[in-house]
């Protein structure tokens, strides 16, 4: 394994990558995550109370933080057009309503949304390598990543391959993460773990690692195609992960869980696990991002609620 | 518009509970045959440590008032309780465990208030673990022949019993729940600085129409809890409190072949292995120190950490702590409170000081700390040896003392060098290496990768100077019944 990243990082995990046991034995080296443990610290950061003007400024991060996505079977250029006029304008009745980080979509669409969203500043970030399943040969995956990027793409979404993860075949899981951020050339990567197919912390804790070894810009809890989808003690090992990085590496890398995050009061449980866990520095849309499409409109609502006093309801929002 | 990569500096708006939830009266009284009654004592005032501020006047028993309810719970013991079956028994417990869950949020608020613990903890845990006593009880009532104490176990009759401040309503539930369920009826006196939850546990009571005389409260400061204690009225005592008080209480008792249970201080070792869950590791230190400012019995105060990850666990435990928020503990975000009293203020103050002079490295966290009322800020010693003060004496405040360890003898060595025995922490990832800690740690409760957990099935108590006696499951119960087997004769 050659990694671009070697010169960069510490010796300790530089000697990390050099083979497949090196990884291997580094990976086993991570402390353990109780899970009894990290539950509970996880429910206990949930029963914070953010109100006023914490509220408020909570809100518009989280609008700001949101990748709007869809990524159905279903999904045609139209629809696309109608979520990138969202994003560019999430509450017509209040322009100052601050726009969502991203649009996430299919490879194919991603032309539609760049021409829509021209100039607005929402990025486009699309899908790649097999979505969501990742079963298929690495050309596939590559071939995905060129044509997500050639057509414009700021940002990739990645699945890692669950299978080889599960099976140990770590240096396989690293090489691909390592090609395909290749292929991103300027594009941002989003390593999609799948942690619902992980199914425990202590692997949670390894595949995180693995990603950011890897040169993951981002890691990423689920394809919301797996339930679970994000959760909060999952996204709270995640967090930590990154803050390790960080310590050890000098370098910040982000955090999107996606999937599940639902309402305002969900949002804001994730941003207090990123303030008191990772800590304030990843309180921007450029360090954690929401993989969510109704979240908005429930922070819309909220907002101006907030702003009004009074709830309106479902219907004096747009749909899309 | 671009996307940012400056971060937000995101503050939590004050979230306070209002106090007015609490229902605060200007004056209380003690509670003696069913109904509040003015005391012969002199008032007290209680205050709020999170202000210094008062709270209420509180009525206090005298000397003769404590002979009056000793003789009040002689009086329904004899004609009423006694004479009951354990399922009507079971039916006042179930009775009184609703209307906690009922009025969870006033009791919560007034704890907070009288005690100075943040509103998240009375909220989340003390009233509901209260709540939960008399539950468990409940269900014990009509069933006492099948604890596995023998084919009969019999009420012993009246139960004196004097609690602490630091888990005021819980430690009411603790004592109250087992008594009753076992038949006896009780005389109890909170601690003088905390009197309130008890005496809204008094209404609840009244309110299940619990039998008047059942249930007595006396308020008033130590001298009523000695003259209860030592009194030839009670059948049984139970006393949690002080270590030096315990050992008056058990000298005063010897010979009378009264029952005695006594749950004292302790200076719980918390310890970590090389393998340990270290993030989990940190949260249960964090807890184990910090939770109710430290004022528990069985916190755990001593860190004991293998010495190849201590530099790096002790940093971690630091940029933890940084982000404990301390402060008003009506607060909903407030996770550490303020200490109960000037008195334990001054207390924990004096010992700190003691181990700055001993040589010990004093590390604060840079919380903010609220100019009024009774605060102390979060501190861990690093580089305590066994010898100091800070590392034997109880602090009983938010203050820690770590030591290293190299070998799992060493780790045994350290944690068992105290006078005390209630409780000690093993965090490991290794499961076998947790069993054979805990068959060699000398303490009543061992908590496995995880720190003061609490469960009325599971028993609590200590040993050594610690004291002696369960609280908690069936050998809790025990505790309130006379187990001696009569002689049974085989027919011949």
């Amino acid at each position: 394994m050659v990694t671009g990243t070697e010169a960069r990082l510490p010796a300790h995990l530089a000697d990390a990558t050099t083979d497949d046991t090196s990884l291997r034995r580094f990976l086993f080296g991570l402390p353990g995550v109780d899970p009894v443990g990290i539950e509970q610290r996880a429910a206990t950061l949930a029963t914070r109370s953010i109100k006023k003007e914490s509220k408020l400024a909570a809100i518009d991060l989280a609008i700001s933080m949101v990748d709007l996505t869809t990524l159905e079977g279903a999904d045609t250029p139209g629809k696309v057009r109608n979520l990138c006029r969202k994003a560019i304008l999430p509450d017509p009745d209040d322009p100052d309503t601050p726009r969502p980080a991203a649009i996430c979509i299919y490879p194919d669409l991603v032309a539609v949304a760049k021409a829509e969203l021209a100039g607005s500043g929402v990025r486009v970030a699309s899908v790649a390598t097999a979505f969501p399943a990742g079963r298929a040969s690495l050309e596939v995956k590559l071939a995905d990543v060129r044509l997500a990027v050639d057509a414009g793409a700021d940002e990739v979404d990645m699945v890692i391959d669950r299978g080889a993860f599960l099976a140990g075949r770590y240096g396989l899981v690293f090489d691909q993460i390592q090609a395909v951020k290749a292929a991103c050339g300027d594009a941002r990567l989003k390593v999609i773990l799948e942690t619902g197919e992980l199914a425990t912390y202590d692997n949670v804790r390894r595949a995180s690692w693995l990603a950011l070894l890897a040169g993951g810009d981002f890691i990423k809890t689920s394809t919301g195609k797996v339930a679970p989808a994000a959760t909060l003690p999952v996204t709270h090992v995640m967090l930590q992960a990154v803050k390790d990085w960080r310590a050890q590496t000098g370098q910040q890398r982000a955090v999107k869980p996606a999937g599940g995050i639902r309402n305002t009061k969900d949002a804001i449980r994730y941003l207090v696990a990123v303030h008191e866990v990772a800590g304030s520095d990843w309180l921007s849309p450029h360090w954690f991002r929401f993989g969510a499409s109704s979240v908005l409109n429930d922070l819309i609502m909220q907002r101006r609620t907030q702003a009004e006093g009074h709830y309106s309801g479902p219907d004096y929002v747009t749909l899309d | 518009m671009t996307l940012t990569t400056s971060a937000l500096r995101w503050e939590y708006a004050p979230a306070p509970e209002s106090a007015t939830i609490a229902r605060l009266k200007d004056r209380y009284l003690p509670f003696v045959g069913g109904e509040f009654v003015e005391g012969r004592g002199d008032d007290l005032d209680t205050i709020n440590p999170g202000t210094g501020e008062v709270l209420a006047t509180v009525s206090t028993a005298s000397t003769a008032d404590v002979d009056d309810a000793i003789g009040t719970a002689r009086k329904a013991y004899d004609r009423v309780w006694s004479k009951l079956s354990g399922a009507e028994r079971g039916k006042f417990l179930f009775r009184i465990a609703r209307g906690i869950a009922e009025r969870s949020r006033e009791l919560a608020v007034i704890e907070t208030l009288d005690n100075g613990k943040p509103i998240k903890e009375t909220r989340d845990f003390d009233v509901p673990t209260a709540a939960q006593h008399f539950f468990y009880h409940a269900g014990w009532a009509d069933k006492l022949q099948h604890l596995g104490l023998g084919p009969s176990p019999r009420s012993l009759g009246v139960a004196g019993q004097v609690i602490p401040w630091n888990f005021p309503l819980l430690m009411a539930a603790w004592k109250i729940a087992p008594a009753l369920a076992a038949g006896n009826t009780v005389v109890i006196k909170p601690a003088e600085t905390t009197p309130l939850a008890i005496l809204v546990l008094a209404e609840i009571i009244a309110d299940a129409d619990l039998p008047p005389g059942v249930v007595n409260i006396v308020t008033g400061a130590g001298d009523i809890g000695s003259h209860l204690v030592t009194h030839d009225g009670v059948d049984k005592v139970a006393f949690t409190g002080s270590t030096a008080v315990g050992r008056r209480i058990q000298s005063e008792l010897a010979g009378t072949g009264r029952k005695l249970t006594l749950e004292l201080g302790g200076k719980g070792a918390n310890i970590v292995f090389e393998d340990a869950a270290i993030d989990q590791a940190v949260e249960g230190i964090v807890n184990g120190i910090f939770f109710n400012q430290g004022q528990v019995c069985c916190a755990g105060s001593r860190l004991i950490v293998q010495e190849s990850i201590a530099d790096e666990f002790v940093d971690r435990l630091k940029d933890r702590v940084e982000t404990l928020r301390v402060g008003n503990p009506l607060d909903k975000n407030t996770d550490v409170g303020a200490i109960n009293s000037a008195r334990q203020l001054e207390r924990i103050t004096d010992l700190v000081e003691a181990g700055v002079a001993e040589g010990a490295e004093p590390w604060t966290s840079s919380c903010p700390l609220p100019e009024r009322g009774f605060y102390a800020a979060p501190t861990i010693f690093t580089k305590a040896t066994q010898s100091m003060r800070v590392s034997r004496e109880e602090i009983f405040g938010p203050v820690l003392t770590t030591m290293t360890f190299r070998t799992p003898d060493e780790a045994v060595a350290k944690a068992n060098n105290t006078a005390y025995g209630l409780s000690a922490g093993v965090w490991t990832e290794k499961g076998s290496r947790a069993m054979g800690m805990a068959a060699a740690l000398r303490a009543g409760v061992i908590w496995d990768n995880t720190f003061n957990r609490f469960d009325p099935t599971a028993s609590f108590g200590g040993y050594r100077e610690s004291g002696f006696g369960r609280e908690g499951g069936p050998s809790g119960l025990a505790a309130y019944l006379d187990t001696d087997d009569e002689p049974v004769r085989e027919a011949e």
